[in-house]
């Protein structure tokens, strides 16, 4: 059915249509709305036979994902930013033990400096996590692939974080068409859990594991990921014959045939650039785009078939790998590797940055010519920058650099949040 | 693509009178993205929201740069922020205020725009009068309705209701039917002189 509706409320819809069993969450912008409409459902009655259980912090809410699902319960749980990482010891966990947990990641930035908005600095510090991973662009993407999630999830016993870029997409109203509870439940089967702690038939689950056998472990955690990549298209497939519409899948190419220069991103932002791809393909332009929609696993392959007929990539990503550069960027190069291609690399919309159409013209133009730097920040503010850097090597107590970056771009305080 | 910015002040209900709008778009059948300007969330600080609506699917995710309307809920932010950034030289704008554009001291500002596409609306003392508080978000929105033709007030009502129930629902009902009549009452003026 279409409806017009916030992001966080269609997600979590979608993840009710799931009959998921148990909920366990902690609050934190910007995925809040998704854990308070899935409370309100479960104490009005509207959501059966699932326990909701408040929990004392994200490390909880982990921890208590892992028992829920190790019991056999389908399992769900949302968080974003710092709440991501102080659950990261069990995020690794949950994957290490192989339990089909579905999370919502709604993407945030990463303190310090404290920022609570969009950037994709949380999802990507667990992406060796043993997680996998999708990306949403719109928030129809965003609630179909929480479906595909669970049954992904379950059919390979590994969890998926469902990322969709905070306040960008969660706090966005937009159409979307919400399934019938028929067409989920023909595409989700029952949870029939490969392991399973039950007192009538007691296993453990959780052994230690030394030099002797670890290798060969990670290993098939290695191979489940691949296995993932020839499953994720299956069930994109799948999906599309039940509901009608094209969701998930690894990558998304846009009008990447025959084109030179072809920009690739994650969540969001794809929409802003199919726009100016649109606009500058009117004005006779070979350029093209690829959505990675499968972060985890890697979707080398299916990089390197869309881009290898062009003359240049450019990688735009809302993260930054400190002191290297593109963390996206290092995926897409490998998957391009003996490719002779350009390959630029673009940080944009960190913290929240807004990512203009009229900045991203004038960058891939610039890369259409060749004129790019390899690494490149987006609408950077370098006399804001240059500033800082002379005071440093002026004085030695220069100061906090959050505090004087704000204090020369005139805002004088943070707002409260 | 037909593009919406509101100003207004934490609590006068910027964010909740954007996706009002976007359903009501919706309702009329078209395509509608509302967002809220993040950050800011303490009452009484300036807080923006945006609307666009086409008739295909909306894929840009950018701020509204280039409004084609403005609804300004809290005139007192026309001396703290530049709300008119960007406005289209043959946009609407709407401002919630019991003074004329004169009075407010931007009938020159005014002056090269489309008269009908101007209106000033009480729309504080209307919510006062029919909610019993002072939100002016939804009273806009029937305003919105009549200078702009872009959304019917029965969509607007619609709107109400799917965000609203009982007394609530009804007082903003009547506050914004108050302010579509009396915003087409004003704007038939302008066009007939």
């Amino acid at each position: 059915m279409l409806k017009q509706t916030e992001g966080s409320h269609a997600v979590a819809e979608a993840v009710a249509l799931c009959r998921p069993e148990v909920i366990c969450a902690y609050p934190i912008s910007p995925q809040t709305h998704i854990v308070e409409a899935l409370g309100e459902m479960v104490k009005g009655g509207d959501l059966a036979r699932c326990e909701f259980i408040n929990v004392e912090s994200e490390f909880a809410a982990m921890s208590v994902a892992i028992g829920a699902s190790a019991a056999g319960a389908r399992t769900y749980t949302a968080t974003a930013s710092q709440g991501l990482l102080f659950m990261a010891e069990a995020v690794y966990n949950a994957a290490g033990l192989g339990l089909p947990i579905v999370m919502t990641d709604a993407n945030r930035a990463i303190g310090a400096p404290i920022n609570i908005w969009n950037d994709h600095s949380d999802a990507l510090s667990m992406r060796d996590s043993g997680w996998i991973q999708l990306f949403a662009e719109t928030n129809q993407e965003a609630l179909d692939l929480h479906i595909i999630a669970f049954r992904l999830a379950e059919e390979l016993s590994l969890p998926v974080m469902v990322c969709m870029d905070g306040f960008i997409l969660t706090h966005a109203y937009e159409r979307v068409d919400m399934p019938a509870q028929a067409q989920v439940d023909r595409y989700l089967p029952a949870y029939e859990p490969r392991q399973v702690l039950d007192p009538r038939d007691p296993v453990s689950i959780g052994a230690m594991v030394g030099p002797e056998a670890f290798s060969e472990v990670r290993y098939l955690a290695h191979a489940k990921q691949l296995q993932a990549l020839d499953r994720i298209p299956v069930l994109a497939a799948e999906f599309a014959a039940i509901f009608g519409r094209e969701s998930g899948g690894l990558v998304h190419p846009y009008r990447t045939e025959d084109a030179e220069t072809i920009v690739v991103a994650m969540g969001s932002v794809m929409g802003t650039i199919k726009d100016v791809v649109d606009e500058m393909r009117a004005g006779g332009a070979a350029i093209g785009a690829l959505g990675i929609c499968s972060y985890r696993p890697a979707p080398l392959a299916a990089i390197r078939a869309a881009v290898e007929g062009a003359k240049r990539v450019v990688v735009v990503e809302k993260s930054l790998a400190v002191g290297l550069g593109g963390i996206l960027a290092t995926d897409v190069r490998m998957a391009m590797s003996g490719l002779h291609l350009h390959g630029y690399t673009v940080i944009a919309g960190l913290g929240g940055r807004p990512i203009l159409k009229s900045s991203l013209h004038r960058l891939f133009e610039r890369a259409g010519r060749d004129d790019l730097e390899h690494v490149t920040f987006l609408d950077l503010n370098w006399d804001v920058v240059n500033r800082v850097l002379d005071r440093e090597r002026a004085v030695r107590r220069s100061g906090s650099i959050a505090e004087n970056v704000l204090r020369d771009v005139g805002v004088t305080s943070t707002p409260g949040v | 693509m037909f593009q919406v910015r509101i100003h207004g002040r934490g609590g006068q209900g910027v964010v909740t009178g954007a996706e009002m709008l976007s359903i009501a778009a919706f309702l009329g059948g078209r395509h509608a993205q509302a967002v809220p300007s993040f950050g800011s969330e303490r009452t009484g600080a300036p807080v923006v929201a945006f609307c666009r609506i086409d008739d295909k699917e909306i894929r840009l995710r950018e701020p509204v740069m280039a409004p084609d309307a403005l609804l300004i809920q809290d005139p007192t932010l026309l001396h703290q922020v530049d709300v008119f950034q960007g406005l289209r030289p043959d946009g609407y704008i709407l401002i919630n205020t019991n003074r004329s554009f004169e009075e407010l001291g931007l009938g020159e500002f005014v002056a090269g725009f489309r008269a009908e596409r101007l209106a000033t609306v009480p729309a504080t003392e209307l919510a006062l009068k029919h909610v019993g508080r002072p939100v002016p978000n939804v009273p806009l929105l029937g305003g919105f309705a009549a200078i702009s033709g872009l959304i019917s007030l029965d969509a607007v009502i619609a709107a109400i209701g799917e965000k609203f129930a009982g007394k609530v629902a009804d007082g903003n009902i009547a506050a914004a039917t108050a302010a579509y009549e009396m915003v087409r009452g004003a704007t038939r003026e302008v066009t007939h002189a």
